[in-house]
């Protein structure tokens, strides 16, 4: 199993209210599975991504990332596991605004400390993959959103991690560029990538191969759609 | 290593960058850091200046010489009493040379006030009687066209004259006087040279720019009655000064019979001390305008500190999204402490430019006086740029640390929902 969470709390310690974002968490994910996780906001499925991204650490239970044990790991160590195993797409793209898409799809390398020349090999070809070749030294602003969010699907691909992390992949996105991008990861399924992608639009989670409906801290439902 | 030169790029990026909408911002550090760093250039500068014109000074009387007076003994001593003067005599100069090896070059001094006269122009001063060694060793130098008294002078016991420059031209109105001659108590003497100007800190009897030296010989023969005043040597070297006042000691202790532990029977001026002195009020006094150089310069540090705080609260996303992406608490504080390092590299470019221009203006001013003849001459040395380039290299670092440290410091799962 890939992805092992069992009995996963998650309690946030503001002043003096405690609230249990999550309150136990059993979840399983396998590779080359296409997960939407669905909820509605303040349903903790932001918790669960920031936890399954290795972002934070739960409160109590046991999470395991292709066989490792991510309780208890320190900053770096958690760093490294961000770096190796997963490839994080957000809904406002987060891109460094003063880097060109190349530089923006080479970070990862960079931390991981690739060397320069394959490095920029890998980005580029990366960046061929999303059918950016010709953006390859456009900064950000000088990119459409769609654009702007292949960039950043190329970054997260460019460690090959063992899975891509989306949260709400399409939310800043027109109708068109949000097809896009959903094609995208379409075709990475296909191609044997992990995908797991937060969101709230259960037409969007239609198109997973397992959707996992998350309401008050809680999984309430479970489905694989017939293959 | 790798990662930090492919980091620089990207922090030169984010300079440029951050300095399109902090424009005000970074130009006002970054001439607070010239500031410090002009401040701390410029008193070192002063200082180095200040040590070199004291030096100066200090040897103007003579670089490591011993002036040895006759002086009166303090202890009893093989059944003689203590409080019995203790002379130099005619024969005591040979015996010395002759005696010390560790002494190079020695001379008598006589000297008495007489009156020198040019026309009708009479100036009550005090000639000396010396011998060829005295200017060598005491720094007095001929300016050009003139000469120090010879041995032939001494040998021939002529009546030749080297005077001061300041006398020079009090009796000439000129210091250009070689040549003519003066009357030295009625008797008509040859100038043969004019002392060149030079900053002279230590004396006895006055100042030697207004003075005049005779032949040893010649004054004995002018002053019958005379009698030596004092003896002047030098070393072989200035580590062996020591050794050579001991021997002085021994080899008169066991001529004129008195203790040579008892140094209060023979007076000896070792300029070496005041050199040593002088070293130390010197360096005292670089400590002490560095350490002010120096805080100036911590302010503008805190300026750099302040501003990168300021980058850091507003780049928390986007260390977020690096944190995100793997990068490590090194990883993320690098670009921030460059950046500060930047600024003050920056700074201290320009600060140290202008202080070198500065300096290069006040050596061209043309400063007369006694102050600006200590003061005027602000020197950079490399020591200086060296102390410089380390306290802004540490105060940079600083500054970049803390607010590095605070940036590595963020979570991840929070700054990456800051806005």
């Amino acid at each position: 199993m890939m992805i092992q969470m069992t009995g996963i709390r998650k309690v946030y310690n503001t002043g003096r209210i405690e609230v249990e974002a999550l309150k136990s968490i059993d979840l399983e994910i396998d590779r080359n599975e296409f997960v939407a996780i669905v909820g509605p906001s303040g349903s903790g499925k932001s918790t669960l991504m920031n936890l399954l991204g290795c972002l934070d650490t739960p409160t109590s239970g046991l999470y395991r990332l292709s066989g490792e044990t991510v309780g208890g790991l320190d900053r770096n160590r958690l760093a490294e596991i961000r770096n190796r195993h997963v490839g994080f797409v957000f809904q406002n793209f987060n891109l460094l605004p003063y880097a060109t898409a190349l530089e923006n799809v080479e970070l990862p390398l960079l931390f991981g400390g690739v060397p320069a020349k394959e490095r920029r090999e890998r980005a580029r070809a990366m960046l061929a993959k999303v059918e950016l070749a010709d953006r390859m030294d456009h900064k950000p602003t000088e990119l459409s959103g769609g654009q702007m969010q292949r960039v950043a699907v190329a970054r997260a691909l460019v460690n090959r991690p063992t899975m891509i992390l989306a949260d709400e992949p399409t939310g800043n996105l027109d109708s068109a560029s949000g097809k896009g991008i959903v094609g995208l990861f379409e075709e990475l399924h296909a191609g044997g990538q992990t995908v797991v992608m937060i969101t709230h639009d259960m037409t969007l989670a239609r198109i997973a191969s397992r959707v996992v409906q998350i309401r008050d801290g809680e999984i309430v439902d479970d489905q694989r759609a017939a293959a | 290593m790798r990662f930090a030169v492919a980091e620089f790029a990207l922090v030169l990026r984010l300079f440029r960058a951050d300095l399109g909408h902090q424009t005000k911002r970074i130009v006002l550090t970054v001439l607070a850091i010239a500031w410090g760093t002009l401040s701390i250039v410029l008193l070192l500068s002063f200082g180095e200046g200040l040590k070199r014109s004291l030096n100066k000074g200090c040897r103007g009387m003579g670089e490591s010489v011993g002036v040895v007076w006759p002086g009166a003994t303090t202890k009893a001593w093989m059944g003689l009493p203590s409080g019995r003067p203790i002379p130099l005599k005619e024969e005591d100069p040979e015996l010395l040379r002759r005696r010390i090896p560790e002494i190079a070059a020695l001379s008598v001094e006589f000297s008495k006030w007489a009156p020198v006269t040019v026309g009708t122009k009479t100036i009550n001063t005090r000639v000396r009687g010396v011998e060829p060694e005295f200017g060598e060793m005491r720094n007095i130098h001929p300016q050009a066209g003139g000469r120090f008294l010879n041995d032939r002078d001494m040998a021939e016991k002529r009546r030749v004259v080297f005077l001061g420059e300041e006398l020079a031209k009090d009796l000439f109105g000129t210091e250009d006087v070689v040549g003519k001659t003066v009357q030295v108590n009625q008797s008509t003497f040859l100038v043969v040279g004019v002392a060149q100007k030079k900053i002279q800190m230590g004396m006895y009897n006055g100042p030697d720019r207004n003075q005049s030296c005779i032949p040893a010989p010649t004054f004995k023969s002018t002053y019958t009655d005379a009698k030596i005043e004092n003896l002047v040597y030098r070393p072989v070297s200035i580590e062996l000064g020591d050794t050579a006042k001991a021997q002085l000691y021994r080899v008169m202790g066991a001529k004129y019979h008195f203790d040579p532990e008892d140094t209060r029977s023979l007076g000896i001026w070792d300029t070496r001390e005041m050199q040593r002195i002088n070293d130390n009020i010197a360096l005292g006094l670089q400590i002490f305008l560095g350490i002010i150089g120096g805080l100036t310069l911590l302010v503008g540090g805190m300026g750099v500190a302040n501003i990168m705080f300021a980058v850091v609260k507003e780049r928390t996303r986007e260390i977020g999204v690096k944190m995100a992406l793997g990068a490590k608490a090194r990883q993320v504080m690098l670009p921030f402490m460059l950046e500060a390092l930047l600024m003050t590299v920056l700074g201290g470019i320009v600060g140290t430019t202008l202080s070198l221009g500065i300096i290069g203006i006040i050596a061209a001013l043309p400063l007369k006086g006694e102050a600006f003849e200590f003061l005027g001459r602000p020197t950079f040395s490399p020591a200086i740029a060296v102390a410089t380039a380390m306290v802004l290299g540490t105060i940079g670092s600083l500054a970049g640390f803390f607010p590095a440290k605070h940036a590595s410091s963020v979570n991840p799962a929070v700054s990456l929902r800051y806005e």
